[in-house]
C-alpha cells in the first residue's frame, strides 16, 4: 500500500504542493472569482426583483388611471344625460306653448268666423225682412190698394217671421 | 500490465505510487519537496478548475450554459452554507467552494480513461497525506473560529444543551472524543472511498486480462462479466466522486456551524 509505505518520504512533498496549489485555488478561485460570480447572481436577482416591482407599480398605476377614467366617463355620461333631458324638457315646453298659442289663435279665428257668420246671417235676415217688408208693401198696394207705411209693413213682417 | 505467458500479476496498489517527476532532491529545511505525479495532478486539477471558473466570469445578465453551470455550483455551496450555518456562513463560501470543487474535480479527473492515450491519471484524493491535510485545514478553521468567537465558552460544545448535571461528566468526555475523531473520519472517509473504487476497478481489470490470457473459455466466463461489472462500477465511481466531495464539504460546513453557533 503505497499510501503507507511511502508516507515518510512523500508527506512533506504532498503537504508543500497541496498548500501551494490549494492556496492558489483558494485565493485566486475562491476569493477572487467566486465573489464576482455570486455578485453577478445577486445583481441579476436584484434586477429581476426590481423589474417585477416596477411592473407591479405600473400595473397599479394603470388600474388607478382606469378607475379615474371610469369615474370621469361616468360623470361625463351623467352630464350628457342631464343635458339631453334638459333639452328634451325645453323642447317639450316650447312645443306646448306653441301649441297653446296656436290653439288660442285657432279659437279666436273660429270665434271671429262664427261672429262674422252670425253677423252675415243677421244682415241677411235684416235684408230678407227689408225685402219682405217692401214686398209686403208692394203686394198690399197692388192687391188691396192699401197704402201701408214702411214701418207697419216691417212690424207685420217681423210678427209673421217670429210666428213663423 | 501483465504480458501473456508471464505469471500474469497486476498489482492493484501500484496506481497509488507517488513518483517524483522534477527536483527529486529538492529540499526545504531538510524536507523533500519533489514535484511528483501527485503534485502534477493537483496542478492539473487547479488549472481545470480555474478554466472552468473563467467561464463564469462573463458576468452577463442572461447567462450562457457555461456561466449558468458555474453559477449553479456557487449557488449550491452558498445554499448549503446558508442552510447549515446561516447568514454567517457566507464568509466561508470561498473556502468550502474551493474545497468542494478541488476534491470533486480531482476525483473526476482521476477516473478519466486517459490510460488509452498512455497518460495515467493519479487520484491524489486517494492519499491520506492529502485528505488528511484537507481535514486538518477544516478542523483548524473550526478551532480558530470557535475559540476566537466564543473563547473558552467554546468548550460548552461538549455539553449538549438540556443535559442533566450528573450526565455531564459522562457525556462531556464522549463528546470530546467524538470531536477529536472528526478530522480523522473526515480525512479517512474520502481517502478510503476513492482508494476502494480504484482498487476494485483495477482488480476487475486484472480479471479481464488474466481471464482472456487463460483462454477464450475463461475470457467469456470471467472476462466479459467482469468487464460489464467494471462499466457499472465506473458509473458508480462517478457518483461516489460527487458524493464524497459533497460529504467532505457538507461535514466541513457542519463543523464550522458548531464553531459559529455552538449548539
Amino acid at each position: 500500500m503505497p499510501q503507507i509505505d511511502q508516507m515518510f518520504e512523500i508527506w512533506s512533498s504532498q503537504l508543500f504542493w497541496l498548500l501551494v496549489i490549494f492556496g492558489f485555488v483558494y485565493f485566486v478561485v475562491g476569493r477572487g472569482m467566486v465573489p464576482k460570480v455570486m455578485d453577478t447572481v445577486g445583481l441579476r436577482d436584484k434586477q429581476i426583483a426590481d423589474d417585477l416591482a416596477a411592473a407591479q407599480a405600473a400595473r397599479d398605476s394603470a388600474d388607478e388611471a382606469e378607475e379615474a377614467w371610469r369615474q370621469r366617463e361616468n360623470a361625463n355620461r351623467e352630464a350628457a344625460q342631464a343635458l339631453v333631458n334638459e333639452a328634451k324638457a325645453k323642447a317639450q315646453a316650447s312645443t306646448e306653448s306653441r301649441l297653446a298659442s296656436a290653439q288660442t289663435g285657432i279659437d279666436a279665428q273660429l270665434a271671429e268666423a262664427e261672429a262674422s257668420i252670425e253677423a252675415s246671417r243677421a244682415e241677411a235676415a235684416a235684408e230678407i225682412e227689408n225685402v219682405a217688408a217692401e214686398a209686403a208693401q208692394d203686394i198690399t198696394q197692388r192687391l188691396a190698394n192699401i197704402k201701408v207705411t214702411k214701418t207697419e209693413a216691417r212690424s207685420a213682417v217681423k210678427k209673421a217671421m217670429v210666428h213663423g | 500490465m501483465a504480458v501473456a505467458g508471464e505469471t500474469a500479476k497486476v498489482d492493484p496498489m501500484y496506481q497509488f505510487t507517488v513518483k517524483p517527476l522534477l527536483g527529486e532532491n529538492l529540499d526545504i529545511a531538510g524536507y523533500n519537496i519533489a514535484f511528483t505525479n501527485s503534485a502534477l495532478w493537483m496542478l492539473i486539477t487547479a488549472v481545470v478548475l480555474w478554466v472552468f471558473m473563467i467561464g463564469g466570469m462573463k458576468r452577463e445578465l442572461v447567462p450562457g450554459r457555461w456561466q449558468m453551470t458555474v453559477e449553479t455550483f456557487t449557488g449550491f455551496i452558498d445554499d448549503m452554507l446558508e442552510a447549515n450555518v446561516g447568514k454567517a456562513g457566507r464568509k466561508y463560501v470561498p473556502y468550502i467552494f474551493s474545497l468542494f470543487m478541488f476534491i470533486l474535480l480531482a476525483n473526476l479527473l482521476g477516473l478519466m480513461p486517459l490510460g488509452i492515450f498512455g497518460v495515467h491519471p493519479f487520484t491524489f484524493t486517494s492519499h491520506f497525506t492529502v485528505t488528511g491535510i484537507f481535514a486538518i485545514i477544516s478542523f483548524a478553521i473550526v478551532l480558530i473560529v470557535g475559540f476566537a468567537k466564543h473563547g473558552l465558552h467554546f468548550f460548552s460544545l461538549f455539553v449538549p444543551s438540556g443535559t442533566p448535571l450528573p450526565m455531564v461528566f459522562v457525556i462531556a468526555p464522549i463528546e470530546f472524543i467524538s470531536f477529536l475523531f472528526r478530522p480523522f473520519s473526515l480525512g479517512l472517509r474520502l481517502f478510503v472511498a476513492m482508494m476502494a473504487g480504484h482498487v476494485l476497478l483495477e482488480v476487475l481489470s486484472s480479471f479481464v486480462i488474466d481471464g482472456w490470457n487463460a483462454g477464450a473459455g475463461f475470457g467469456l466466463l470471467v472476462g466479459v462479466p467482469s468487464f460489464l461489472l467494471m462499466v457499472a462500477i465506473c458509473a458508480l465511481e462517478i457518483l461516489v466522486a460527487g458524493i464524497q466531495a459533497y460529504v467532505f464539504a457538507l461535514l466541513s460546513s457542519l463543523y464550522i456551524n458548531d464553531a459559529e453557533n455552538l449548539h
